[in-house]
């Protein structure tokens, strides 16, 4: 099947309105006879829900957790990029567009990112009227700061709990429709295959994850929502329950996954202190705003803080080797996440790592704690202040913009960010690849849908920060609810959806099938077990940096570990209960064949680009090559075994962005 | 350390429950009390045995869904965090930790330590929005000012996590921490005053039919509320209410 | 409004105003008996002026008596709800760690200031009733004197009465102590109630401690 995006016709800036006016609708009368499933509750799916009831459709609504507003969003921290302009610092829709564009390495599709920077004004002022609490400044407006890999400000935020705020908005908008009964709310289920009637995509099986009970759900359409994949490495800023199910299982029954290697490596993270670590923490990108990084110039001062014989506050300016702001003076610390990860890596490789495990780089609050104090005094008339006067000062600011991230990290390594640097460590996000969409987000299956983290679309091979939270809600609220109507409207006749039919038969044997496998299997082996060797697997060999003979021992590596699973796995407890194990033995199951792909498509791209680094293709300096033969998008389609996989390509064609080198010096 | 764990084991909602003893040996004290728990669980499995259930996702202090009991307190002896923040070095080797699952009539025992707070969701079904529409064709984000303070102190009501530790913690069994700062949050924002009196009617009315107990101000839930949610936003609901009857 | 009185929040508002209205009883209760530690005319008349004005009789006494009893009933009406909000009991709880003794045991100090107004109106109530308004007495006079002062003398001889008098006074000081700053919460006044603090400390600290050394003042002071 050839790959069609559907993108419309026309000038760039008009796409969208002018596919808006002429897109087919359902009337009011007739939605009420079409139902949608919507499977995930985050930002992306908990606002298509709310908007989809609103509008009239009978929305089914699935959570693993047990409520929508726990959804893995809440737990996004920095902010949500806006083309508002307030600061009147030079933005606009267009450099919203070109920023995120080139912050993904020139690996998106132009007209959905474009299309996403013109929506995102709205998703402000929507989001203001559902009463979130973003921060003002004292005259009562919007606040705004800046994040990594652009020069102006232009994102929004709530504390360090944006995106917390923004899914408690879309959790609200939602709850007034399960109020009104337009929206019936399943939490915690976990859909374990979707089920395709004459090619349509027409429900889902569902496991009650209380009872264990199989459930049967029809429906017109079925929107995916259910993240990103993170947790294929084990360890990640991702919440403990994220998984790729919903997307990969929807990927075996015909929709092509894209770009499985782009994968983000946050640069600021708390390091990993033991095996024994269960998940791994993020410190905002904000913090880059007034945190400095840097390693000790010199190898034996590395060494003593190491033997905690020296302290890093001790050392001089001459000392320190404040290697973002060396490298690349235009964007300092401030440079993509990609670049910052990479570069963390670089020093702690070189041997300059500051903990124990060698695997930290600082993270310095004491020059901005020095200057707003300085500010403050001033601002405060205090004549010559006293440094002890000036630290307090500074701390109080400090302590307001970043004061629950500082209380976080306390909490976590037991030492205090405000007298001593915080230190940090990349690890892994986010992910840009996912399931491959058109431009009304469907995938290759009809009335199948994907929206948010789970799918490809719109960050390229690299993700700007605060970007996250923007494109989920505009998915959400705003392009899904429109596009979706096009499709549906064939349907106003269809009545509903029997769930009495040999394909809801076929989906839920199989699924049962793979369920009493996993309770009946005796194997020796913990589902954790297979987890974490899969994730030492991906971070030692698909991590930061990749290379080719690592991708083809990865990718044989894995395959021999899932037929290990598949024989050895044991899980305790029965089928038609709460089991927390049998439920995670499906998600790493499907961890392991994505992990193949994921090594398989990093293999095929012979090229650098964003979070994709291939050791081979690098310039002199260490910098990503990117290399124009493969200005394309990867959707595979699913043949059985990951290796069998097939390769479809969607050209990236620019014509309103010049595809330049990136460079953030 | 080596510890001792009292846990609360039920097999599901309609069985009878009692506390079980364990043993856990060499755990860490960088460790977080649900990676210790995770060890506790790595070797029941291996033995063949049913691990411990407890709710958990995000492991960062957000998503509300870690509920523990912990040696007599809702999400243990720290202050400030949940139960997935708490860390081992908060005790000592040779301790005896009890482990029981958030306790409420409206908060029922699923399996284990796992509760069902499903009555949060319905509260906040009852009132907790403010009815605009997800159109986008609202008005400018910036047409309406709001006061810094205003702002600020919503954001503070807003930070609720939604873990029911206030709930557990209270000795009625109160839900009006919850209750008060989702009110509170729309309160002080002029979008929420248009539908100021519905909402807060509705929201307790729900409450008290979900069987929560009354607020007999002791404090326990602000002291023990992860995210310092104030006892003066039980204070503006009560006035909220106060207003909205006359 | 009625439906107000049923929420949860209308009825700790309808506690937290029958307590106001206690508690403003208490002072005028106690400045009237500390009359007696230095005037026992002085105490005398204005016990008889109390005791005789219809105003007090037939209107204040009344709501008094449903404050009182309000107090009560809907306090252990409350109690029983939130008895039943918590249905299974934790097998450790660590109150201690975060609230005051005096705020987890309103019920109990309730308890024993209800045991003591039992007491309270045994010993002068009652009788106070049975004199004015089942003989019809509305002099005052025993032997051709006002009679307050020495019928409160009388109750204080004996020493059993004295420490249980005592006793229920630290009760009501623990009740107090916490309720107080309490029911300006309730009624929404968290600022108040933050402010108010050392004076309901003084409060729940002085006002029982002056009805204390009333009663061990008669008590060591009385005249046979």
């Amino acid at each position: 099947m050839a790959l069609d995006s559907k993108v419309p016709q026309g000038p760039l800036k008009d796409k969208w309105t002018e596919y808006k006016n002429k897109i087919n609708l359902v009337n009011p009368a007739n939605k009420r006879h079409i139902d949608v499933i919507v499977v995930g509750t985050g930002l992306a799916g908990g606002s298509a829900s709310a908007t989809l009831a609103e509008l009239g459709y009978n929305v089914k609504a699935f959570a693993y957790q047990d409520s929508p507003r726990r959804a893995h969003s809440i737990a996004a921290q920095g902010g949500i990029n806006a083309a508002k302009n307030y600061q009147g610092d030079g933005d606009s829709t267009y450099r919203l567009f070109y920023d995120t564009v080139k912050g993904g390495d020139y690996r998106s599709r132009e007209a959905n990112v474009y299309r996403l920077a013109e929506v995102s004004a709205n998703i402000i002022d929507q989001c203001v009227a559902q009463g979130v609490p973003f921060a003002r400044d004292y005259g009562g407006l919007l606040d705004n700061r800046s994040f990594g890999g652009v020069l102006v400000s232009r994102t929004f935020y709530a504390k360090g709990q944006t995106g917390q705020q923004l899914l408690l908005g879309a959790y609200s908008a939602m709850n007034r429709q399960i109020a009104r009964g337009k929206i019936e709310m399943f939490n915690r289920h976990e859909m374990l295959d979707v089920v395709i009637v004459d090619g349509k995509a027409r429900g889902i099986i569902a496991r009650n994850l209380v009872t264990g009970e199989i459930e049967r759900h029809s429906a017109h359409a079925v929107v995916v929502a259910s993240g990103g994949y993170g947790n294929v490495y084990f360890l990640s800023t991702n919440a403990m329950g994220s998984n790729v199910t919903a997307a990969w299982k929807i990927h075996k029954k015909g929709a092509y996954f894209a770009n499985p290697c782009y994968t983000q490596i946050h640069p600021t993270c708390i390091p990993r202190s033991g095996d024994y670590q269960s998940k791994l923490t993020l410190m905002s990108e904000s913090l880059r705003n007034d945190g400095r990084i840097w390693v000790p110039k010199n190898l034996e001062d590395v060494k003593l803080i190491r033997e905690g014989k020296k302290k890093p506050t001790e050392l001089s300016e001459d000392e320190r080797d404040y290697y973002l702001e060396r490298r690349y003076p235009a964007f300092g610390n401030l440079v993509p996440r990609d670049v910052a990860s990479r570069a963390a890596k670089e020093r702690c490789d070189a041997g300059y790592g500051v903990n124990a495990t060698g695997e930290a780089v600082y993270l310095d609050f004491a020059a901005a704690i020095i200057r707003y104090g300085t500010e403050q005094a001033k601002i405060k008339n205090i004549q010559n202040p006293t440094e002890a006067k000036i630290k307090e000062l500074g701390k109080e600011i400090v302590k307001a913009k970043y004061g629950n991230l500082f209380q976080m990290y306390e909490k976590i390594v037991d030492e205090n960010p405000y007298e001593t640097p915080m230190m940090i460590y990349p690890a892994v996000h986010y992910t840009m690849g996912g399931v491959w969409v058109d431009y009304n987000l469907m995938t290759t299956v009809p009335g199948l849908y994907c929206i948010g983290e789970a799918n490809f679309s719109d960050h390229g091979a690299n993700r700007l920060g605060a970007s996250a939270l923007m494109q989920g809600l505009a998915d959400g609220y705003f392009v899904l609810p429109y596009t979706i109507g096009d499709y549906l409207a064939d349907d106003i006749r269809t009545g509903k959806i029997s769930t009495d039919t040999p394909e809801f038969d076929e989906a839920e044997k199989a699924v049962k099938d793979s369920i009493d496998f996993f309770i009946n299997n005796k194997g020796k082996h913990s589902v954790d077990y297979y987890h974490k060797k899969l994730g030492k697997i991906m971070w030692d060999k698909c991590g930061m940096s990749r290379n080719e003979e690592g991708l083809k021992e990865a990718i044989q590596e894995i395959s021999d570990l899932r037929k290990d699973f598949w024989t050895n796995v044991s899980v305790p407890g029965g089928a038609n209960e709460y089991n927390e194990e049998l439920a995670k033995a499906g998600r790493v199951a499907d961890f392991l064949e994505l992990g193949e792909l994921f090594a398989k498509d990093a293999l095929v791209r012979e090229e650098s680009a964003g979070g994709h680094f291939r050791e081979e293709y690098q310039t002199p300096e260490g910098e990503a090559k990117r290399l124009k033969e493969f200005q394309f998008v990867s959707a595979w389609e699913y043949k059985g075994e990951p290796k069998d996989a097939v390769l479809h390509k969607e050209p990236l064609v620019y014509e309103n962005i010049e595809v330049k080198e990136r460079s953030y010096k | 350390m080596n510890l001792t764990l009292k846990i609360w084991r039920q097999k599901d909602s309609s069985s009878k429950g009692q506390m079980v003893d364990y043993k856990v040996t060499d755990i860490s004290e960088h460790m977080s009390f649900l990676e210790m728990i995770d060890v506790l669980n790595e070797g029941l499995v291996s033995k063949g045995e049913e691990p411990v259930a407890f709710d958990h996702d995000c492991r960062e202090g957000i998503c509300g869904m870690c509920s523990m009991y912990i040696n007599g307190e809702a999400h243990g002896p720290d202050r400030g965090v949940t139960t997935c923040q708490l860390h081992m070095r908060m005790f000592n080797d040779g301790d005896t930790i009890t482990i029981e699952p958030f306790r409420a009539a409206a908060f029922p025992v699923i399996k284990d330590l796992v509760v069902d707070r499903s009555a949060f969701d319905r509260i906040q079904h009852a009132g907790g929005y403010i009815s605009v529409n997800t159109s986008g064709n609202t008005q400018d984000a910036n047409a309406t000012p709001i006061s810094k303070h205003a702002a600020d102190t919503a954001m503070d009501a807003a930070t609720c996590i939604g873990c029911g530790a206030c709930v557990a913690t209270c000795k009625n069994s109160s839900a009006m921490l919850f209750v008060g700062a989702k009110v509170s949050q729309y309160a002080l924002l002029p979008q929420g005053q248009v539908e100021a009196a519905d909402r807060v009617k509705n929201m307790v009315a729900q409450m008290d039919l979900e069987g929560f107990g009354n607020c007999t101000n002791t404090g326990a839930c602000e002291v023990e509320c992860p995210k310092g949610i104030s006892l003066d936003n039980i204070a503006r609901m009560n006035r909220e209410l106060m207003k909205a009857s006359i | 409004m009625s439906g107000f009185f049923k929420s949860s929040i209308g009825r700790k508002v309808s506690m937290a105003l029958s307590a106001f209205f206690l508690m403003i009883f208490l002072l005028q209760h106690l400045t009237i008996n500390m009359m007696s530690v230095f005037s026992a005319d002085l105490f005398n008349e204005v016990s008889h002026f109390m005791g005789t004005n219809p105003v007090v009789q037939f209107a204040l006494q009344p709501v008094l008596i449903f404050g009182v009893v309000f107090h009560f009933v809907m306090g252990f009406i409350l109690e029983i709800q939130n008895n039943k909000a918590r249905n299974v009991s934790y097998a450790k709880n660590n109150g201690g760690a975060n609230s005051t003794w005096m705020s987890r045991n309103m019920i109990w100090s309730g308890v024993a200031i209800l045991a003591f107004i039992v007491l309270h109106f045994i010993d002068f109530w009652f009788p106070e009733i049975n004199t004015k308004f089942i003989q019809g007495d509305w002099s005052g006079l025993h032997d051709g004197q006002l009679r307050y002062y020495h019928e409160l003398q009388e109750k204080f001889v004996n020493p059993a009465r004295v420490a249980a008098y005592c006793v229920a006074f630290v009760f009501l000081g623990l009740h107090l102590a916490h309720g107080f700053t309490s029911a300006f919460q309730s009624v929404g006044a968290a600022s108040l109630r933050k402010k108010l603090g050392t004076l309901g400390k003084a409060y729940a600290i002085l006002v029982p401690l002056g009805f204390i050394i009333i009663a061990l003042y008669h008590h060591l002071n009385h005249n046979h």
